[in-house]
């Protein structure tokens, strides 16, 4: 009996109850508030579909706090019961494998699985299941108090002048801000997994050696000095923003000052589409078409240059995958974060300033280069400064495209390794969270975390400085 | 009012001036058959007026009516507009400026403008009036620029406010002193036509009245039309007034005329505030 409790699907069931005691509810609220309305004389204080709401909203929450407290708790305590029934065999097992174990059984309960399997774990497994069955028995019983409880308490609260519009509104905007909450708390969880994670790794290698070390080799020799990795972010970034910066700011003057309303209609979306390409899209076209290219010019570049006579061997490093390629198609990949928010920027600069300089008998030109664009200055560079961020940050490109040698190397044409990479080559195969190496990817998107922060704060303020200017 | 009234007689209905200025006998912009249509709506009907040197003239009507529309053909900032357009012919010097091979930069450096709103740029105070000189080269060298720029500010009344912080931005300044310094940045690049939107409208009355008498002394150099909702405005500083109604020129005439003894009745109506 008990077992069979325990295979109930509780996630549908719980979604299931919560509908259905949410709407019994609501048509019961509303019911007696619309006999409150027959039976009362003059107006009530709130439309019968908020009284409907206020109850539900008291029948609701409860199940779904439980519901909630079900899906983290649940499992963690019944582990823990069925931790401490186990035969004195298991104690030799490190928690690891505890966990491992008890996932196993997780998996096989319920299931014909056990059936070939050895005597303890089949027991193991129906105790399981009892557990379960209940945990799953209390939760629904405690549900449903709640839930008839809420009905009725709730329900008798209503009368002709009870303000349920006020407490309904007062709960949609307690929703609204958990909803708000919920981004915040992500947040604050990221960052405090990464700190605690990062300090586990500086116990082990040195901050200073960790940002000043000029050689990685995280993965064979335990190496970790990322000074070539911040390097190669930065190498990157730096020919991405090259690109960017001039075409998206350019594209965005032509777009706001010179293009017909018809044209603008036009090539604001195309380049809009280009923010929307996915990054592996663009990490092939990397690979595939610009990173060769870019090889063969470095080639014959070298070629030319010895031929010429100016030098005996080769200048360039002409590299399969280049530090070139990756930047290029980077900056290809920001053009639409540079183009589209100077676009905005440009178009808030007041028609008034424009007009005095065409009064002045300024060309068109002058006015965009003289008054327009130092006028939105601040939000161009702030324009900037988010494009930058996004270049330091983005992964697939540069996986496919920069390649993974960590060194310090101005040769464009040569591959580097940048902050990303690092992370992502650290993290994939097979991994263990006490391993320095591990731990080193932690610390590298710490470094990524702030840097980013950093200018996108820098990046905001300078926004919001110059909206206040002129709005 | 007495003396406003004691100026305007100085001109007659022919529009010449008094022998002491060499260019009297013609009027300095000569308007004909002026209309000017959004896409397909005719915002102005067929209008003909000139604007007679060294006067101010009015143009005073309820909003909407076009004068501003108006104001705006005669530097060609329509142009700046999306399909808008001119028709009729504007002679200054002779020469219509609405024809193709007249450059409307040129155009603009000779017919300067204040605007509604005091529209300086965020730049200093001494950018703002030097920006017209730089871009049509007046100025030989530092010297002469700073002289131009001392010159205009002192014409617009401003220079004892702010000689001492020429290097502040402009857009610093209080909305009556921006106004004056918009005048005297439209000054600096010399112009022989001073038009002006409303320049008052989003300024005080103490502010107002200064820039009122900066438009009586300006009127001994300039050829100056201004825009103004303000008929008290109109009847101080302005020598000639037109009328205009619904994209039509109603009526034109001396401003003491226009004032003590229309002739249409819907002059009549509009400055006794019968409407508009």
């Amino acid at each position: 009996m008990l077992q069979q409790l325990g295979q109930l699907p509780m996630g549908w069931l719980l979604i299931a109850l919560i509908a259905v005691f949410g709407s019994a509810a609501f048509f019961l609220g509303r019911m007696r508030a619309e006999q409150l309305l027959e039976t009362s004389t003059g107006r009530m204080h709130s439309r019968p579909n908020y009284h409907g709401y206020y109850v539900a909203m008291f029948t609701v929450v409860p199940v779904v706090l439980i519901a909630v407290a079900y899906a983290i708790f649940a499992e963690d305590l019944m582990r823990s019961q069925l931790t401490r029934e186990l035969p004195s065999s298991f104690d030799r097992l490190s928690p690891a494998e505890l966990q491992s174990y008890l996932e196993s059984v997780r998996m096989a309960a319920g299931t014909a699985a056990t059936s070939g399997a050895d005597r303890v774990f089949q027991a193991i497994t129906n105790r399981y299941l009892e557990l379960r069955g209940v945990m799953n028995t209390a939760t629904l019983a405690l549900l449903g108090l709640l839930a008839a409880g809420g009905i009725f308490w709730s329900q008798r609260r209503l009368s002709q002048n009870f303000r349920a519009r006020a407490v309904v509104e007062n709960g949609m905007e307690l929703v609204l801000f958990l909803c708000a909450g919920v981004a915040i708390a992500t947040t604050a969880g990221i960052v405090v997994s990464l700190l605690y994670e990062s300090l586990q790794f500086f116990q082990v290698v040195s901050v200073w050696d960790f940002l000043t070390g000029t050689r990685w080799n995280a993965q064979t020799n335990a190496e970790f000095g990322a000074l070539p990795l911040f390097f190669g972010t930065f190498m990157i970034a730096l020919i991405a923003m090259l690109v960017a910066a001039p075409i998206g700011l350019f594209s965005a003057i032509f777009l706001s000052e010179y293009a017909s309303p018809k044209a603008r209609g036009w090539i604001k979306p195309i380049l809009e589409i280009l923010a929307g390409i996915p990054t592996v899209v663009y990490g092939f076209f990397a690979l595939l078409v610009v990173a060769p290219a870019i090889r063969q010019m470095a080639v014959w570049f070298n070629e030319s240059v010895i031929q010429m006579g100016l030098a005996s061997e080769p200048i360039l490093a002409a590299q399969p995958t280049s530090a070139l390629a990756a930047g290029l198609v980077m900056g290809i990949m920001v053009i639409p974060f540079v183009s589209s928010l100077s676009d905005d920027v440009i178009n808030a600069v007041p028609q008034t300033l424009r007009d005095a300089a065409y009064a002045l008998g300024a060309t068109k030109s002058e006015t965009v280069k003289q008054v327009v664009v130092p006028a939105a200055l601040p939000g161009i560079i702030a324009a900037l400064l988010l494009a930058v961020s996004r270049a330091i940050g983005e992964t697939m490109i540069v996986v496919m495209a920069a390649g993974k040698s960590a060194r310090i190397s101005m040769d464009p044409t040569s591959d580097l390794t940048t902050i990303t990479v690092q992370i992502v080559s650290l993290m994939t195969g097979e991994t263990g969270f006490d391993d320095p190496k591990t731990l080193s990817a932690f610390a590298l998107g710490l470094v990524l975390f702030i840097v980013t922060l950093i200018f996108n704060i820098v990046a905001l303020r300078v926004v919001k400085k110059y909206r206040e200017k002129y709005e | 009012m007495d003396t406003t009234l004691g100026m305007s007689t100085a001109v007659d209905d022919n529009l010449t001036l008094p022998p002491a200025t060499d260019t009297a006998a013609a009027p300095r912009i000569d308007c004909r058959n002026i209309k000017v249509f959004y896409g397909e709506t005719e915002a102005i009907h067929d209008v003909s007026m000139a604007f007679p040197d060294r006067a101010v003239t009015a143009l005073i009507g309820p909003s909407g009516c076009g004068k501003s529309t108006f104001l705006r053909c005669l530097n060609r900032m329509n142009d700046t507009i999306e399909n808008c357009r001119v028709e009729g012919e504007i002679l200054m010097d002779g020469e219509n400026i609405n024809d193709a091979d007249v450059d409307p930069v040129l155009l603009r450096s000779r017919v300067g403008m204040v605007f509604q709103k005091p529209n300086p740029f965020p730049k200093s105070i001494y950018d703002n009036i030097a920006y017209g000189p730089r871009i049509h080269g007046l100025a030989n060298g530092r010297e002469d620029l700073d002289a131009i720029v001392e010159k205009s500010l002192r014409r617009a009344g401003l220079w004892d406010e702010v000689k001492d912080r020429l290097a502040a931005p402009g857009t610093g300044l209080s909305g009556g002193q921006q106004q004056r310094l918009c005048i005297a940045r439209a000054i600096a690049v010399q112009p022989e036509v001073i038009l002006m939107d409303e320049p008052c409208s989003a300024l005080d009355p103490i502010a107002t009245a200064r820039i009122e008498e900066l438009i009586d002394e300006l009127r001994n150099r300039y050829c100056i039309v201004i825009v103004t909702h303000s008929m008290q405005q109109a009847a101080r500083v302005s020598q000639r007034t037109a009328f205009f109604h619904l994209g039509n020129l109603v009526e034109l005439g001396d401003t003491s005329q226009i004032f003590t003894n229309p002739r249409e009745k819907r002059t009549e109506d509009y400055i006794t505030g019968r409407f508009g």
